[in-house]
């Protein structure tokens, strides 16, 4: 069958079998592997891309479905040789230690700062609670978006603060962390 | 790479095309809306469809939440994430919002539907135990018109509805009553899980203040082969005043008549007492909520 569909912001036609999965339709046919392939049951979250601006887990989407849409990957982020200041989070507060995860991550995070420029680490967490990341490095990715709603909003103090917190302060305190 | 056998893929362009698709195709071909139970279930081959008759274009049609003075009704394409967004559907039946906060994760409710989650007829899935506690009714479509099936006759059994081969569920509607209020609780392993047990409780009280109880109902999920309304509790708190010791009686009740197994999610013994502290609980938090005038 015949798939038409916007990816990243271009148009794209493709004929391709009715059971392939959004994931596999742009990593393999449209080689964007920028969107990982994970646990394939729609746990894990790292194959999290956009569809008309929500974010989806694509391992559990058929490209067929997706047809008339339009579609966001990890690679429609930076703009222009841009980083995204989501990307620039991740870098600044070391967001990613293997970087599996840190696609679907990213387009989560972007997606919430959409809709919520200011989140609390409460409000993070709860937007990534579907996304596994398996470094369990939760608490810099939760201070990457928090660098990254500081630094859209223009106070680059509290961004600083985010990714250089004072030595002997808590970032992000955790119950039960270690004294 | 698990990919689903091969099938054939429609796009229904109204109700009446999809019913049309599926009179044509049979028992080989079955609605995807979200996909988000479908599909991992076609990926491990415990469902195989010729075709795969896709509805999400029928947003305009099925996607709805209508709120009317003595009656709720919600299209089946609605969204997880549009049920727990819905100021009035919360101010009307708070455990919608309950629910949807523990129903998967953010990610997953953006796209799946509570048409999907109903069809699914999975024994663990939440919004049928909420569906079952508010009385809700189901609205079927077929070429030969509309017939409503209350929630309690809607699951035949596990991953079986009342839902023909060459019909739709289109609605489900729900009773607005006054004096209401409403609860969830649910107990899972890790954020987004299937449930441990899940309890849902709607209590309707006399009087403008809360009186005694006009009529309440809990609905379990995860503790049997179905959802789970239990009309013994219902009966023995109708009449009575709230108290602690009453919610305590319906937890033994909930506990005693939910029929559990045992599996890697926990022991029989485990989630009795569960469905016993879980319907404790939404039913305490219910009547709070009745008290307020808050639904």
């Amino acid at each position: 069958m015949q798939v038409t569909m916007i990816v990243n912001g271009d148009e794209v036609t493709r004929e391709i079998e009715a059971r392939l999965l959004l994931v596999h339709f742009l990593r393999d046919v449209l080689g964007l592997t920028g969107t990982h392939w994970g646990c394939d049951t729609s746990n894990c979250g790292t194959c999290v891309v956009w569809i008309d601006g929500r974010p989806v887990k694509s391992c559990t989407v058929l490209a067929a479905m997706a047809g008339g849409h339009e579609v966001s990957t990890v690679e429609s982020l930076a703009r222009g040789g841009e980083l995204d200041p989501v990307q620039r989070g991740f870098m600044e507060c070391h967001g990613l230690q293997c970087g599996f995860c840190t696609p679907g991550m990213m387009m989560t995070a972007r997606a919430l700062l959409n809709e919520n420029p200011d989140p609390s680490p409460d409000e993070i967490r709860e937007a990534i609670s579907g996304q596994i990341c398996r470094c369990t490095g939760y608490a810099t990715i939760v201070r990457s978006v928090r660098w990254a709603a500081a630094y859209e909003a223009g106070d680059q103090a509290a961004a600083d603060a985010v990714a250089e917190p004072e030595p002997g302060s808590i970032a992000e305190p955790v119950a039960g962390g270690a004294q | 790479m698990q990919v689903p056998a091969p099938f054939e893929y429609e796009r229904a362009t109204s109700v009446e095309h999809a019913i049309g698709l599926l009179e044509r195709l049979g028992s080989s071909a079955r609605l995807v809306a979200g996909g988000h139970s479908l599909l991992p279930m076609m990926k491990l081959r415990l469902a195989n469809f010729e075709y795969l008759v896709d509805i999400n274009d029928l947003r305009d049609e099925l996607g709805y939440i209508r709120i009317e003075p003595h009656e709720i009704r919600i299209g089946a394409l609605t969204r997880h994430r549009e049920l727990l967004e819905s100021d009035a559907l919360a101010a009307a039946f708070p455990i919608f919002r309950d629910a949807e906060k523990v129903i998967a994760d953010p990610v997953v409710r953006n796209w799946g539907t509570l048409g999907g989650s109903l069809c699914q007829a999975d024994p663990s899935e939440d919004l049928s135990a909420v569906c079952t506690t508010l009385d809700g009714s189901c609205v079927i479509r077929g070429s030969g018109g509309e017939r409503v099936v209350p929630m309690t006759e809607f699951h035949r059994g596990p991953y079986e509805t009342a839902v023909g081969d060459d019909e739709i569920l289109t609605e489900i509607r729900f009773p607005v009553r006054p004096g209401g209020g409403s609860a969830f609780e649910k107990v899972e392993r890790r954020a987004g899980d299937w449930a441990v047990v899940s309890a849902g409780a709607a209590v309707w009280l006399d009087g403008d203040t809360g009186g005694t109880v006009a009529d309440a109902r809990v609905g379990l999920a995860a503790v049997g082969p179905n959802t789970t309304a239990l009309p013994a509790v219902t009966a023995a708190l109708a009449g009575r005043e709230p108290s602690e010791e009453l919610y305590d009686e319906a937890g033994r009740i909930a506990a005693r008549d939910c029929s559990p197994d045992t599996d890697m999610r926990g022991s029989e013994e485990y989630k009795r007492h569960l469905a016993g502290e879980l319907t404790t609980r939404a039913l305490r938090r219910s009547v709070e909520r009745a008290r307020q005038g808050r639904g």
